[in-house]
């Protein structure tokens, strides 16, 4: 058994032990934290080539046999999701250097990298469960760090709704445990086809919460309000990476829905009738906001829900072909709207007191720069030819919502990057273009944040570049995700121990 | 008494709720905590309420109880007392800021 797939979990951890030794010394913290972020970007890089071969890798911990230890497991899906986790990390990193971090930064910063990938890669809900509380406990208090009064009143809010979803996870749990005997996925999925039809109902409502619950994390109408709120009040490192928090709950959604549910009739119609009605009314919802935003940084929070309830969409439906469609938008959108996240943060830093409010003011110092750069990153994230997000919309209309919601689905998809292109391009013509004074003000130039969103607006002219390999390795991994039986018999073995019912 | 348990759960929750949605921090607080025991009870009884039923293997008991649900419910108490914590902690500062401890975020137009 190889130890490869816990080590993307390992290292951060790891790292955020050894970052509390050095707790007086910022920059040997740092130092450790670029290290830790590499060692696990290769760490998934091997998972990725490992993944690519077609084989589930499965961790056993402890050696005990799967439906009784606690298991991960790296197919395609989670690699893929943990290499996007770290290739998110570094530039997130970058973009913290160079200024005063928070006291703690770096160690909360590597275990929220730990929960992440944990949430990915792990094969049991109740394990999922303890990932989750590590990466939010670790967002919880990544979002406070800069101290300011806006931040602690964001931060409240989400604390609170968080613990209420944390509470809802385990009463769905615990609802899913007495019924089902079992908290593996692989296990559920297999014991869903036999469950006793008194039981049905019980087991529904269970699978009921715990959708709800992902679906607070994924941020989807009518639990998307907390959104931009809080991600628009966390400092750039911190909402760089929160922009993956929201793809964790899209991904176990995507995973609950095709690896646990398959097309089980006890789960039937969980999800159909009603999710891409919330799902288009996220999108509507995220759009309407960003035109009503008064800063930059809430415009990108908008700009996230948008691509949650464009991803959401796509779950819902769950064939093959949007399964690979929703895998190439996915870390198109992650990457795009990190890069905004940061180049807000930028904006707000040249311009001083009037930050990245959307008013006409003083030049900012780096003009043709951060010009440039939210040119390309807005044209990737509004959807316009020719860059990646224009391929991967291409890829989710070809793909998605055949049938009677065609209509609406290429509505509000198209309508919302219209939508999008108009704010976008007057937040760049307040910002960048109808300038009060020709002498700009004088802002810090940093080379970390300048190198990060470099690295960020290359991002997506990459995807377009190698849209090919990463299409057939999307489709490839949609594929293997729809092959459910291939996953409970990678975990649970060809034979799975029989067991009795529990009296 | 797998009624009476359920009723248990069942008041913990409703007060609970009632709490977490008045506007003072401090009742969220307080409404958190009953939520966390519905919760854990919750959790206990997953495993089937039974009596007389070491969780280990002893000799000489006919029956043994799930130990899993006890186990799961050991990390949820940890879980949610840490979260518990910090949402005072964050309740506390959020006062000492705001001078309220009112957790409508709308009030925060003048910051």
């Amino acid at each position: 058994m190889s130890h490869l797939p816990i080590l993307p979990i390992l290292i951060p951890f790891v790292a955020a032990a050894l970052m509390l030794l050095a707790s007086n010394r910022p920059r040997l913290q740092a130092g450790i934290g670029f290290g830790a972020v590499l060692l696990g970007g290769a760490a998934a890089l091997a998972l990725c080539f490992d993944a690519g071969t077609g084989t589930i890798a499965v961790y056993r911990l402890g050696g005990w046999p799967a439906p009784f230890g606690i298991v991960l497991v790296a197919d395609r899906l989670a690699a893929q999701m943990v290499l996007l986790t770290f290739a998110l990390a570094l530039p997130a990193l970058l973009a913290g250097t160079g200024r005063a971090m928070p006291r703690h930064f770096h160690p909360l910063f590597q275990l929220q990298l730990a929960g992440i990938a944990g949430a990915f890669l792990t094969g049991d809900i109740f394990n999922l469960f303890v990932f989750f509380e590590i990466l939010l406990l670790a967002s919880y208090a990544l979002l406070v760090g800069g101290n300011t009064p806006r931040q602690s009143r964001a931060a409240l809010a989400y604390v609170i709704l968080n613990l209420a979803g944390s509470a809802l996870f385990l009463v769905a749990l615990a609802l899913i445990y007495a019924t089902l005997g079992t908290l593996n996925m692989a296990d559920i999925a297999n014991r869903l086809a036999g469950v006793p039809p008194g039981d049905v109902a019980l087991v529904r409502a269970a699978f009921a919460i715990l959708i709800t619950v992902f679906l607070l994390k994924a941020a989807v109408l009518p639990l998307a309000f907390w959104l931009p709120r809080t991600y628009a009040a966390a400092a750039p490192p911190a909402a760089m990476i929160f922009v993956i928090m929201t793809k964790v709950g899209i991904v176990l959604l995507l995973r609950l829905s095709v690896t646990i549910f398959g097309n089980t009739p006890t789960t039937a119609g969980l999800l159909l009738p009603w999710l891409p009605v919330l799902a288009i009314a996220t999108i509507a919802l995220g759009t309407v906001g960003a035109f009503a935003a008064d800063r930059l940084a809430i415009v990108v929070a908008n700009l996230v829900l948008v691509s949650a309830g464009t991803l959401v969409f796509a779950v819902a439906f769950a064939d093959t072909g949007a399964i690979a469609a929703l895998l190439f938008y996915l870390p198109h959108s992650a990457l795009v709207t990190a890069g905004l996240f940061l180049l807000a943060a930028l904006v707000d830093q040249d311009r001083g007191d009037l930050g990245d409010r959307l008013v006409r003011g003083p030049a900012v110092a780096s003009r043709t720069m951060l010009g440039t750069a939210f040119l390309i990153l807005a044209v990737a994230v509004a959807g316009l030819p020719p860059l990646s997000g224009f391929l991967g919309k291409l890829m989710l209309l070809q793909s998605v919502g055949t049938g009677g919601w065609q209509a609406a689905w290429w509505a509000a998809l198209l309508g919302s990057g219209l939508g999008l292109t108009v704010v976008l391009a007057r937040a760049a013509s307040l910002l960048f273009w109808q300038q009060d004074s020709a002498t700009p003000s004088a802002g810090p130039t940093l080379a970390g944040p300048k190198l990060a969103l470099l690295v960020l607006v290359i991002a997506s002219p990459a995807m377009t570049l190698a849209a090919r390999p990463l299409a057939d390795w999307t489709s490839a991994t949609a594929k293997q995700l729809s092959d459910r039986q291939a996953y409970i018999a990678a975990v649970l073995g060809s034979d799975p121990i029989a067991r009795e019912r529990r009296p | 008494m797998e009624i009476l348990v359920s009723i248990g759960v069942g008041l913990l929750f409703a007060g609970g709720i009632f709490l977490v949605l008045r506007p003072r921090s401090f009742s969220v607080v307080l409404g958190f905590t009953l939520i966390s025991y519905a919760v854990n009870i919750l959790v206990f009884v997953a495993g089937l309420l039974d009596r007389d039923t070491p969780p280990l293997f002893l000799p000489g008991a006919a029956r043994l109880a799930d130990p899993l649900p006890q186990a799961l419910v050991l990390t949820a108490i940890v879980i949610g007392f840490g979260m518990t914590a910090y949402l005072v902690a964050l309740s506390l500062r959020s006062l000492g800021e705001h001078g309220t401890d009112t957790v409508d975020s709308d009030r925060d137009a003048g910051e």
